[in-house]
């Protein structure tokens, strides 16, 4: 009995050890080190990786949910014989929540798990003990330019998301619908407001960026040296990146509408 | 070169985004770089504003032609006082009418002119007498209703 008390204690100390060494991590990979010129090439060559390179599945994803959000925004409101709020229902729905949210969930799926199993592997195959030996400093240089271009790159992948989004709505509500072209977009500008909604998505969008890159970071920092311990570091990124995105959503949206 | 390529691209991918931002900005908000010299300033007197928000547009004849800038209640005489933003091609006459209608029968507010016949124009800052309130619908069947209990007995 004591040895399970005993056990249990252990484990949630671990837990409480866990979350102060990630603070700590983070205060400690916030530095992208002195000068200008080589950090900021390595963080565009980042930004090209986490960004870039997600390009394509977030412009997908966010004309498809566009889509999938005018149909059923146009079958849910003409019930109301309203199906001319569709454009306004479209946007708002993709600047507040689906933007934001849908592109920071792809995020860590392409980068976050990217980011997690590169870091992983180079612990396992000691680079970044040879760094240091070598007197280079592995948070400057491995771990500062990877967050910073997180924060960079997801804020713009939100926008272009919700963007195409709103074309794709309008092209489903337009062309395949029939809903006049004018009414889409008047509606739209009459309800959408630049800071309420599009700002604060994008302010989402940074908030996210940050703690999803530093969990997949501190997840691949913290992997056990072994091809087990790096996919395991690259699935607890997955799940509490994603989770970690839901929760704060929820957070944030609580916030910013003034439910409190 | 390698890194060169990865350079472009990241800035193209930083300039489409901004370029993305700003289309939202402008086509998607509706958000307007609209000076003080764009337009010029009317207020008007309602007894009952209910319904009317800000950014509510003010039409005439069908055409949009202002949007409601501020409404506050004056609280000397208690009626509802609503700020109009007028585009300055739009010169108004001094006999110049408001009144506050709903667009469709669930729509939102929004308020109509009427042109006068005055050869006079409304300048910033002028207030227009001739308005109509907001008609609520609650105290219209509160009118019908009682207006038939009162006629049967």
């Amino acid at each position: 009995m004591s040895n399970y008390v005993a056990a249990l204690g252990a484990k949630y100390i671990r837990v409480f050890q866990l979350i102060g060494r990630s603070g700590l991590f983070l205060i400690s990979i916030l530095n992208w080190g002195s000068g200008f010129k080589g950090p900021f090439s390595r963080l565009v060559k980042q930004v090209y990786h986490l960004g870039v390179l997600s390009l394509p599945i977030i412009l997908v994803a966010g004309t498809f949910v566009g889509m999938v959000l005018a149909l059923q925004g146009y079958y849910i409101l003409s019930n109301y014989g309203s199906q001319e709020a569709v454009g306004q229902m479209v946007a708002l729905s993709l600047l507040r929540e689906f933007g934001p949210v849908v592109s920071a969930l792809l995020f860590v799926g392409r980068a976050g798990s990217a980011l997690t199993a590169e870091i992983g592997l180079m612990k396992t195959t000691e680079q970044l003990s040879a760094m240091e030996i070598m007197g280079v400093d592995p948070f400057q240089r491995i771990f500062s330019p990877r967050l910073w271009a997180g924060v960079v790159s997801l804020p713009l992948l939100t926008v272009l998301f919700s963007l195409l989004g709103i074309y794709g709505g309008a092209f489903v509500a337009v062309n395949m619908l029939g809903i006049y072209e004018g009414s889409y977009w008047s509606n739209m500008q009459q309800s959408v407001l630049f800071y309420d909604d599009v700002l604060k998505g994008v302010i989402k969008g940074v908030v996210f960026a940050f703690v999803c890159t530093w969990i997949a970071l501190f997840h691949g920092w913290q992997a056990k040296p072994t091809s087990e311990g790096v996919s395991r570091a690259t699935t607890a990124t997955v799940v509490q990146g994603s989770l970690a995105v839901l929760g704060l959503d929820f957070i944030l949206t609580a916030v910013m509408l003034g439910g409190f | 070169m390698q890194s060169k390529s990865i350079e472009m691209a990241v800035g193209l991918f930083v300039v489409a985004a901004m370029f993305g931002l700003l289309v939202l900005a402008l086509n998607v908000s509706g958000l307007r770089i609209q000076g003080d010299d764009d337009v010029y300033y009317l207020y008007a007197r309602f007894e009952n504003s209910s319904g009317l928000s800000e950014r509510a547009k003010v039409s005439l004849s069908g055409v949009v032609v202002g949007r409601v800038v501020d409404i506050r209640l004056d609280t000397q005489s208690y009626v509802s006082v609503v700020k109009m933003a007028i585009e300055k091609g739009v010169p108004l006459s001094m006999d110049t009418s408001a009144s506050i209608l709903t667009s469709g029968l669930l729509g939102e507010k929004y308020i109509g002119l009427s042109i006068g016949a005055d050869e006079e124009y409304l300048l910033s800052g002028d207030v227009i007498e001739d308005t109509q309130s907001a008609i609520v619908l609650e105290e219209l069947i509160g009118q019908f209703i009682f207006s038939k209990t009162s006629e049967s007995p």
